[in-house]
């Protein structure tokens, strides 16, 4: 560990560590070989935001890989934090790409599930769930902690050092078995969690409430998620995703807003204040999912500007 | 049992119509009980492939009869004069009886005429559903008898991924999720200790992604 406290190069473990409140923010990755979009997307983002995800083919549609786009992003001069899913690749492929990633230079990955192959647009697809995110999550710690691969093998030589993210959604179910999960996945060696968008602010605060009487808080960086919405119809249809919840009070209101689009800019700047209050919210993870281009507007409204300025860490 | 449903009989035409003189091969065990290749259900589809011959032309000889399983070497030897009758067996048995006939009888045309589904029970009238995917290496001991490999549609085991509402599995508003329901037993069960353990990940080399598997009882061989 470098004098920081930092286990990795990673930019935005030092951004946390400093005590910043951290900014990341989504970028799709086209359904294209084209790297335009996510260069133009990250060019704008990195000077808003700590770090960038890039997405893992999510909703199960094939889309250019998230590594990838990492390498794009990083081109552009931002800090990917790359995702990956169990759903498409075996421990084999994982290691391989985690392998890959880290010696073009990715430093952040985060590890989830992945939604089901029937949500795609290739639903007879095999799906592969080799691994959970949870044992994911303990792969890559044991990759860079005791320099094994998950076989027990050990990495002779530059074994990949992550700062190891996780998704939590407080609004799932079993509700009481959130928080046990999330502690799960500390356990497992998450460094920070990127939660599901909120939009109930109650009770995401009794979500942290939980997490902070088991003392995760203290443990794992928790960056909560925010997704604006443009219009109304589009929030309606985010309520119906599984494991979202939407209170019907932001729905009325948005319909009843004269231009949707500030509305949902002003919605996600609130949510933001108000998540800052919480204690134990280190951060914020930005899914402007389709309108990437609305993140620095967000980032400014909300007064998280200017973005922490570092120094080249030194490599560990 | 093995839980079965029999395919869309325009498929099992198109495997058939060439044949002169075929026979419909039911099974007395698991397809009876779920009602998709016993004695009677290859009687009517008998019948039912005669009068799709009768009205499209072709000219196929259909006769129908069960045997008490498909999947024991005993019944098969039992048929084998009568199948030699036959250019064609249209076997009503899950998957396992339609290869077993096809070692057995190395001269016939053997086609299936079911879906093999899985490994299931009643639920009821009417209705089976899938219960084990046979991974080789059961673990309901952690999970409360409710299997995550077979539950949940990732076959998850770490506990319920962020799809899980109200009960049911992202994938659809009609299947449960395998998570929610091992949570609510362990819980009542007060043995919810044992979803904090961090589950590694699983041996799948002791399912089919191993090679194919085998049974061998040393003492019950002769
Ligand atoms: S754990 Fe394996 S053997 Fe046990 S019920 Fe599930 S699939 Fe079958
Ligand atoms: S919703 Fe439940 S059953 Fe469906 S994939 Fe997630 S954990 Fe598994």
């Amino acid at each position: 560990m470098s004098q920081n406290g930092c286990k990795t190069e990673s930019r935005l473990e030092r951004v946390l560590r400093e005590g910043h409140f951290a900014v990341t923010a989504e970028v799709g990755p086209p359904k294209s070989a084209s790297s335009k979009g996510i260069s133009r997307h990250a060019a704008a983002i990195k000077e808003v935001a700590d770090a960038i995800n890039l997405t893992d083919n999510q909703t199960a549609i094939v889309r250019l890989c998230s590594l990838a786009a990492a390498v794009h992003v990083m081109q552009a001069g931002g800090e990917p934090v790359m995702q990956i899913t169990c759903r498409d690749r075996n421990r084999i492929a994982i290691q391989s790409d985690l392998l890959g990633a880290y010696s073009l230079g990715v430093r952040n990955v985060l590890c989830l599930t992945g939604d089901h192959i029937s949500f795609g647009n290739h639903p007879q697809a095999r799906t592969v769930y080799d691994l959970d995110s949870v044992q994911l999550v303990k792969l890559v710690r044991d990759m860079r902690e005791n320099r094994r691969f998950q076989n027990g093998e050990e990495i002779k030589v530059a074994p990949p050092r992550f700062f190891i993210g996780a998704a939590e959604n407080p609004f799932a179910d079993p509700v009481e078995f959130r928080a046990l999960r999330l502690g799960k996945k500390v356990k497992a060696g998450a460094d920070f969690i990127q939660t599901q968008a909120v939009f109930d602010i109650d009770r995401f605060a009794r979500f942290m409430q939980v997490v902070r009487d088991m003392g995760l808080d203290e443990q794992v960086f928790i960056l909560a998620g925010i997704v604006p919405t443009r219009s109304a119809r589009a929030l309606e249809r985010t309520a119906t995703v599984p494991g979202m919840v939407v209170p019907q009070e932001l729905i009325d209101r948005m319909k009843g807003a004269a231009d949707q689009e500030k509305e949902g800019v002003a919605i996600a700047v609130e949510l933001i204040s108000r998540l800052r209050e919480i204690p134990g919210v280190r951060g914020v993870h930005i899914m402007a999912i389709a309108w990437e281009e609305i993140v620095p507007e967000i980032v400014r409204e909300a007064g998280l500007l200017p973005r922490p300025r570092l120094e080249v860490p030194t490599p560990a | 049992m093995i839980i079965a449903e029999q395919k869309p009989i325009p498929e099992i035409a198109a495997q058939v119509r060439q044949c002169r003189k075929v026979l419909v091969l039911g099974c007395g065990g698991c397809v009876t009980v779920c009602q998709a290749g016993g004695e009677k259900e290859a009687e009517i589809l008998a019948s039912a492939l005669r009068l799709m011959g009768v009205r499209e032309g072709w000219d196929t000889a259909f006769d129908s009869m069960a045997i008490t399983r498909q999947c024991d070497p005993e019944y098969l030897d039992g048929i084998a004069r009568k199948v030699a009758e036959y250019d064609c067996v249209l076997s009503l048995g899950c998957g396992v009886g339609v290869n077993f006939l096809a070692e057995r009888f190395p001269r016939t045309w053997v086609v299936p005429g079911l879906n093999t589904k899985g490994a299931g029970a009643t639920l009821e009238a009417g209705v089976w559903e899938e219960r084990c995917l046979a991974c080789g290496d059961c673990i309901l001991h952690l999970t409360g008898g409710i299997c995550p490999i077979v539950r949940c549609s990732k076959s998850l085991l770490n506990g319920p991924c962020g799809g899980s509402q109200g009960g049911k599995c992202e994938i659809s508003p009609d299947v449960a999720c395998g998570w929610q329901l091992i949570y609510d037993r362990l819980k009542q069960l007060d043995r919810l200790d044992l979803l904090l353990e961090v589950r590694e990940p699983k041996d799948w080399s002791r399912t089919h992604d191993g090679g194919l598997r085998r049974v061998v009882k040393e003492e019950a061989r002769l």
